[in-house]
């Protein structure tokens, strides 16, 4: 998997003082020692860190032109910081700068954020099978925290199936380093705004189709899946004309149908063929 | 920051995270179909997609498929160099290299 680390945890050692061998799906029986738990827990949240560096540097250009445009758009400072420190969610925010510049009503802004945000639905229905055992202390921060990048990131460390009793805090340690980035660039883009002239001509934006080539590009593994990618980007241009950014649900939906109907197909040919 | 504000942060937080939230809240309580289970694996590459396909062909809003276009190189580049050399942070940087070398040169 391109970007995400192979690298093993520390061999957690077991209170009788053997360590577990390499590669090993390490039990929760097998931390009864408190430190090798808590070596573990620190390795996860560590690498979920690391693995999401490279996504950071695809959202610095976002967050500084989000600043930017905030500065801009006659939204106070303080409401542009307390917009990425509370809801957290990149491509809303700039819609929603952009409709506050053209000053349209709070409820039509709302309204436009649940919209394009309903694709964090799918993202968190594919994450429940894995986080269903956990607290809601620990389910409400990483609902409030997941981002497209923390989700494509954890979701390949979570299929990875491994028997490791801590892989939410690799997800919690990939929130916090995408949750300081985004208020950090944030904040400078907003600092910067006044002073860069047309910081939005600068076509900074392209930094998100180009880390989200990257995102995709790992998942496309199976022809089914190539389906499903081919008929998803087909429905977004052909759905193009639909209001508040609707055309990305559907045309997931259609991609998610197609790739279903492809992996059925695949299915029964198998089965005709051992006949 | 003025009350409009204020209802306007508040809003956006409660959709945002009420659409985060509402199935790990229930977590408990739902019991996927299999035909549901095995269509999550779609979800990501489906939903990532249909975001990014047009903003790489009409990055202002109008049809743009022609070489002139900086987002389309910049897609194709980072495209070749992610299933090339299947490294993210590589693919990002190059893809944004293309760009700023195509706004440079062209």
């Amino acid at each position: 998997m391109a970007g995400i680390s192979e690298s093993k945890p520390p061999s957690p050692v077991s209170r009788n003082g053997q360590a577990t061998s390499e590669g090993e799906p390490v039990s929760a029986a097998g931390l009864s020692s408190p430190t090798a738990a808590e070596a573990l827990k620190r390795h996860e949240f560590l690498t979920g860190m690391r693995d999401t560096l490279p996504l950071l540097l695809g959202a610095l250009p976002f967050a500084l032109i989000y600043g930017a445009i905030a500065a801009s758009s006659g939204l106070s400072m303080a409401a542009a910081i307390a917009m990425s420190a509370f809801v957290f969610a990149g491509s809303s925010q700039f819609i929603a700068v952009g409709l506050v510049a053209a000053q349209t009503p709070v409820a039509i802004i709302v309204l436009t954020t649940l919209i394009v945000n309903l694709r964090h639905m799918l993202y968190s229905a594919t994450l429940l099978p894995y986080l269903k055992e956990l607290p809601q202390r620990w389910r409400i921060p990483l609902a409030f925290w997941l981002t497209d990048e923390t989700f494509a990131v954890t979701v390949h460390r979570f299929q990875r199936n491994d028997a490791s009793p801590y892989q939410h805090w690799y997800q919690l340690g990939s929130s916090i380093a995408m949750y300081l980035n985004w208020q950090l660039w944030c904040f400078l883009g907003l600092l910067l705004g006044n002073r860069i002239p047309d910081a939005q001509g600068w076509g900074l934006d392209v930094a998100m189709p180009v880390t989200f080539i990257g995102m995709i590009i790992p998942f496309v593994r199976t022809l089914p899946v190539v389906v499903c990618v081919l008929t998803a980007g087909a429905a977004s241009l052909l759905t193009l004309t639909l209001p508040y950014k609707l055309g990305i649900v559907v045309s997931a939906g259609a991609g998610i149908a197609s790739g279903l109907l492809a992996q059925r197909l695949a299915a029964t040919r198998d089965e005709t063929c051992r006949q | 920051m003025t009350t409009t504000e204020a209802w306007m942060i508040g809003g956006m937080m409660a959709v945002t995270f009420g659409i985060r939230y509402f199935l790990f809240a229930m977590a408990d309580r739902i019991r996927l179909a299999p035909w549901l289970e095995s269509s999550l694996k779609f979800i990501p590459p489906a939903v990532l997609t249909a975001i990014t396909l047009p903003a790489v062909l009409l990055p202002k809003g109008d049809w743009h498929l022609s070489p002139s276009n900086p987002y389309l190189i910049a897609a194709l580049v980072s495209l070749a160099a992610g299933i090339l050399g299947r490294n993210l942070l590589l693919t990002i940087a190059l893809g944004l290299a293309a760009f700023f070398a195509h706004r440079l040169l062209l």
